[in-house]
């Protein structure tokens, strides 16, 4: 008798549906994120190094007779020592030289040469003439001078030992850790002042700081760097407060750092201060508690997962800036900066690949301690908990003021600074204003094209960035059953957070520039930017959709499942109306970071291609920092432009979609 | 009837339009863009059957880009790129050794020296330093006249110049350094000037920039670029250093593997005619056709003969070795004091 059948769910139409668009989205962050990221580890392994014995050498004597045998070059260098072990692993174009295994050698000698390979697949070079295989060749002395061989590939750990030992490269990790660290301290720090005087205090003008706060999160992150060159550097403004030390190096890194990293550190911080619980302050206030001490007690362990979380975040944006250090860093290396070193200014890939490992891993560290800590801080809200509402105190109130009006204003003349320097016309000989430095047609960069790609590239990444991240988010949430699929979707999802913008870049030159990949042609046009925006910044869309999608009760797929109604015609007319708002952040979200990123984009433009933020780049690069500072203002007033739209849009849905809210 | 008419019609109209250019190539570039359209334009003149489709970048990423196309090349063409590249091309075998008609016009210095050639030099680009005089007078700096003048304790942190790891400007410094002082010379010239440099650009314009903006008096650059700063009315001088200078040129080669032979060698043909080194020379005051160029202004008038006879060989089969000794002697300037 067959084996009684095992009882199974079935699965209904919608069911099969759904799993079938989960399946999808998960599909696109394997080939988007998965993938490319295997390319990238693999090529990191992927070695060079020159084989001694696939050469064979013979020498004649002075009046040119080859009498002595020939001899392999392993032995010869075995017998001579010349060239050490380490000198054998090189890059794709290393170059190796044969006059060292001869102590005697002199160009002017009359002994002669002959080198052929003992296989056929033997590469060597008699200047810049390629000669492959087993045939001899034959030099005079002077030409000797001119052969070389080449390298074979393999797989192994060499690049990793190249990296170890060569200091130049090793010290960055020294250096990016230790300005990240200083910048997260320095940040968290006044970030949580910040914090602290917007929910703690009844200051005034509350939301005009905040607007003011905000402000960093719309430029690209070089911008502030190149406020600092105007501002601190040789025939900056205010040099001498610099006190004879450069800017050029781990002050201004800090310092930009800072700057940009201020509205995230401060975004999560307000957030854990606002929701301490009011009953703890009542309580120490009955058991009369010093001020101090309520704030050592209360506060700072109430905020301590927003801080933690803060501090990690900052750690994480520092580590893995590009633009920054690349515009002020002077002669200070940092990882980020290493790897486009690397890949653009010396094409070895598989290096570019190693640092992107090393880089990896405190990127991903900072970021599982983060993704811990989270998960922690949700506990602490109790549905008994009530909300803190300051009381007004003067002398509080007006340090609260002070403080922010000084950070405000901070900020203010980082942008100002920029802003003016764009209007000048050539610093610091002719200040009369003009509009030469917005003329980009001119300058390289991309010129104004690069401006409307970008704007370009914000709309499609905002639009088909939204439409894939809630979809993805809707699956996952509302699908029944399917565990595993989920949870592994779920880990998917949370991986872009990760990955530094460098190395998915990186990452997806090996996978897409690859001639036999089918998704080949995506190279180097737009698309492959698009794609490359909406990966990088998946996570925080995927997670503002679904804390959405979880306030909204799964009963509603249940009675629609039992009303026959399909599950695209709920979506279409609950959840998306109803989750409209979130929709709307995530799709600014996605415009505000596909304008302002450099890094993952830094390798994947091509000329058709120029982005307003890698022209930013490009300019400063070429010595243009008027017309650079120029282009970084234009992405903040469109970002501006389109916050305030975003704003005005999210009023409009809230007042026709949310009134159901109002009770 | 009427349906077979008409496919015919769409059938004709597709060959005439496809006739309209009789090949296309797809030529990879470094030229500015801005020079790419007249480029085009001039050569469809004498050849209005061929298309060019540009795809351009800067050096590094079009070097790489045809490397990493090494086994399954796209492009036909290269029209304007560093002959230190195209020497990498040839050693892996990825050029199609041909000698144009008309070659034999050329400057030897810019034709590949195998026969026939795989590569033809268009322009020069030639390496100078750019000196703020106004900066300088505040800082009573004298004008540097030479390479070893430059590591003079005066010039303490008041030089500049790109890193040749990241720049090809950079790189064409040290291999002239290394080819004028001898091995030894060079990179003791080169310990000594590093003590005197302020910090490393990654780009070859920016020093000369950043002299003309006077961020730092003294900028190694190129004159091209010292030439355009100073119309643009900076108070800088263009200084060509007494020992000699470095050059790099531009160059064209086919691609080897093609799928349109003709057409590239009547591009390639084209490219080394006196018209269109009268086109070069709109941007580059040294172009490889004798008695083509036209002073281009702010240039100084003895550069050419202070040209060194660069060995592009040396420069490329050595290019990473030199490195790789550079960037550990001078990369790790950025281990933090103390």
């Amino acid at each position: 008798m067959p084996a009684g059948v095992t009882v199974k769910a079935k699965l209904g139409r919608d069911d099969i549906m759904m799993r079938g668009f989960m399946v999808m989205i998960a599909l696109y962050l394997i080939v988007t994120l998965a993938l490319p990221l295997y390319a990238m580890l693999s090529k990191a392994f992927s070695t060079y190094h020159f084989d001694l014995t696939q050469y064979e050498l013979q020498v004649s004597d002075e009046q040119g007779v080859f009498g002595s045998p020939p001899v392999s070059v392993q032995q010869l260098n075995a017998k001579t020592g010349a060239i050490p072990d380490e000198k054998l692993a090189t890059s794709s174009d290393g170059r190796l030289g044969l006059t060292k295994l001869f102590p005697e050698f002199s160009f002017r000698s009359p002994v002669r040469y002959r080198i052929r390979g003992t296989s056929g697949d033997a590469v060597f070079l008699i200047g810049s003439e390629r000669y492959v295989g087993t045939e001899w060749q034959e030099t005079d002395s002077n030409t000797f001078r001119r052969v070389v061989v080449r390298p074979v590939k393999s797989r192994g750990l060499a690049n990793f030992t190249t990296y170890f030992s060569t200091p130049s490269l090793f010290y960055s990790i020294r250096n990016s850790l230790m300005v990240s660290v200083i910048s997260t301290i320095i940040t968290v720090t006044l970030a949580f002042g910040f914090a602290y005087a917007l929910s703690r205090s009844c200051m005034r003008y509350k939301g005009v700081f905040r607007l003011i706060a905000m402000a960093p999160i719309l430029v690209p992150s070089l911008l502030p760097g190149i406020a600092l060159v105007y501002l601190f550097g040789n025939q900056g403004m205010l040099k001498s407060m610099m006190m004879g030390e450069s800017i050029y190096g781990p002050y201004g890194i800090v310092f930009g750092s800072v700057f940009f990293t201020f509205p995230h550190a401060l975004m999560i911080i307000t957030t854990a201060l606002a929701i301490s619980d009011a009953r703890l302050y009542e309580a120490a206030a009955s058991l009369r508690a010093s001020p101090w001490k309520v704030f050592w007690t209360v506060t700072i362990p109430g905020a301590r997962y927003g801080l933690i979380s803060a501090a990690f975040v900052v750690f994480n944006l520092v580590i893995t800036d590009f633009g920054l250090p690349k515009v002020i860093g002077g002669q200070y290396n940092v990882l980020a900066v290493d790897i486009y070193k690397q890949v653009i200014g010396q094409q070895n890939f598989e290096m570019g690949a190693v640092v992107s490992v090393v880089l990896l891993i405190p990127a991903i560290v900072a970021f599982a301690i983060d993704r811990q800590v989270q998960k922690k801080q949700v506990a602490l809200l109790s549905a008994r908990s009530v909300v803190f509402q300051p009381k007004p105190n003067r002398r509080f109130d007006w340090i609260s003021f002070a403080y922010c009006t000084l950070i405000a204003a901070f900020i203010i003349i980082i942008l100002g600074v920029c802003q003016f320097a764009a209007l000048i016309k050539f610093w610091p000989y002719d200040l009369s204003f003009s509009l030469r430095n917005y003329n980009f047609d001119v300058m390289d960069g991309g010129g104004w094209d690069a401006y409307r790609n970008s704007i370009q590239l914000g709309l499609l990444t905002a639009f088909f960035g939204t439409a894939i991240v809630f979809v993805g988010a809707y699956m996952v949430e509302k699908t029944q059953g399917f565990r595993t699929g989920r949870s592994l979707f779920q880990l998917l999802a949370m991986l872009p957070m990760a990955i530094p913008g460098m190395v998915l870049g990186l990452a997806y030159i090996f996978f897409f520039n690859n001639p036999d990949n089918p998704l080949n042609p995506i190279y180097g046009t737009m698309a492959i930017l698009v794609i490359c925006s909406i990966t990088h910044f998946y996570t925080v869309s995927h997670l503002t959709a679904v804390t959405a999608l979880k306030q909204m009760d799964t009963e509603f797929e249940s009675v629609s499942a039992s009303l026959k109604t399909p599950f695209y015609k709920l979506f279409a007319r609950v959840t998306v109306p109803v989750c409209l708002p979130s929709i709307l952040d995530i799709s600014i979200y996605l415009f505000v970071n596909a304008m302002t990123t450099v890094s993952a984009v830094v390798f994947l433009y091509s000329s058709q291609t120029t982005l307003a933020s890698v022209a930013v780049l490009n300019m400063d690069d070429a010595g243009d920092v008027a017309p650079a500072a120029a282009m970084g203002m234009m992405i903040f007033y469109t970002n501006a432009f389109a916050r305030i739209v975003h704003l005005l849009a999210s009023k409009a849905v809230l007042k026709r979609t949310q009134e159901w809210r109002v009770r | 009837m009427t349906i077979k008419k008409s496919v015919l019609a769409v059938g004709v109209g597709l060959l005439m339009s496809s006739a309209a250019f009789a090949a296309e190539l797809t030529v990879y570039t470094a030229v500015e863009a801005e020079d790419l359209k007249r480029y085009a334009d001039a050569f469809n003149a004498d050849h209005p059957d061929i298309k060019i489709n540009w795809v351009r970048d800067s050096t590094g990423i079009v070097t790489a880009k045809l490397l990493a196309e090494k086994d399954n090349p796209q492009a036909d063409v290269i029209w304007g790129l560093a002959a230190t590249s195209l020497l990498l091309m040839k050693s892996e075998g990825m050029l199609e050794a041909y000698a144009p008609a008309g070659v034999e016009n050329l400057d030897k210095k810019f034709v590949d020296k195998s026969t026939p050639p795989a590569w033809t030099g268009m322009d020069a680009w030639v390496a100078s330093v750019c000196f703020n005089t106004v900066e300088g007078g505040k800082l009573g700096l004298t004008a540097p006249t030479s390479w070893k003048d430059l590591t003079k304790p005066e010039y303490k942190g008041h030089v500049i110049m790109p890193n040749p790891n990241s720049s090809g400007t950079g790189f064409l410094d040290v291999s002239s350094w290394l080819q004028m002082f001898g091995e030894e010379g060079g990179w003791q010239f080169m310990d000594a000037l590093h003590g005197n440099i302020a910090r490393y650009t990654h780009s070859g314009s920016k020093p000369c920039k950043l002299a003309a903006a006077g961020e730092i008096p003294i900028g190694v650059s190129f004159a091209f670029r010292g030439a355009k700063s100073k119309a643009a009315g900076a108070p800088i001088e263009i200084i060509v250093p007494s020992e000699g200078v470095g050059w790099d040129m531009e160059a064209t080669a086919i691609v080897a593997g093609t799928d349109d032979l003709d057409a590239a060698k009547k591009l390639v043909d084209w490219t080394v005619t006196k018209k269109a080194n009268e086109l070069y020379n709109s941007g580059y005051a040294v172009v490889a056709y004798p008695g083509v160029a036209k002073p281009v202004e702010h240039f100084p008038a003895n550069l050419l003969e202070k040209m060194i006879d660069n060995d592009f060989e040396f420069a490329a089969n050595n290019r990473k070795a030199i490195l790789a000794e550079w960037q550990k002697r001078y990369d790790s300037k950025s281990e933090p004091k103390g």
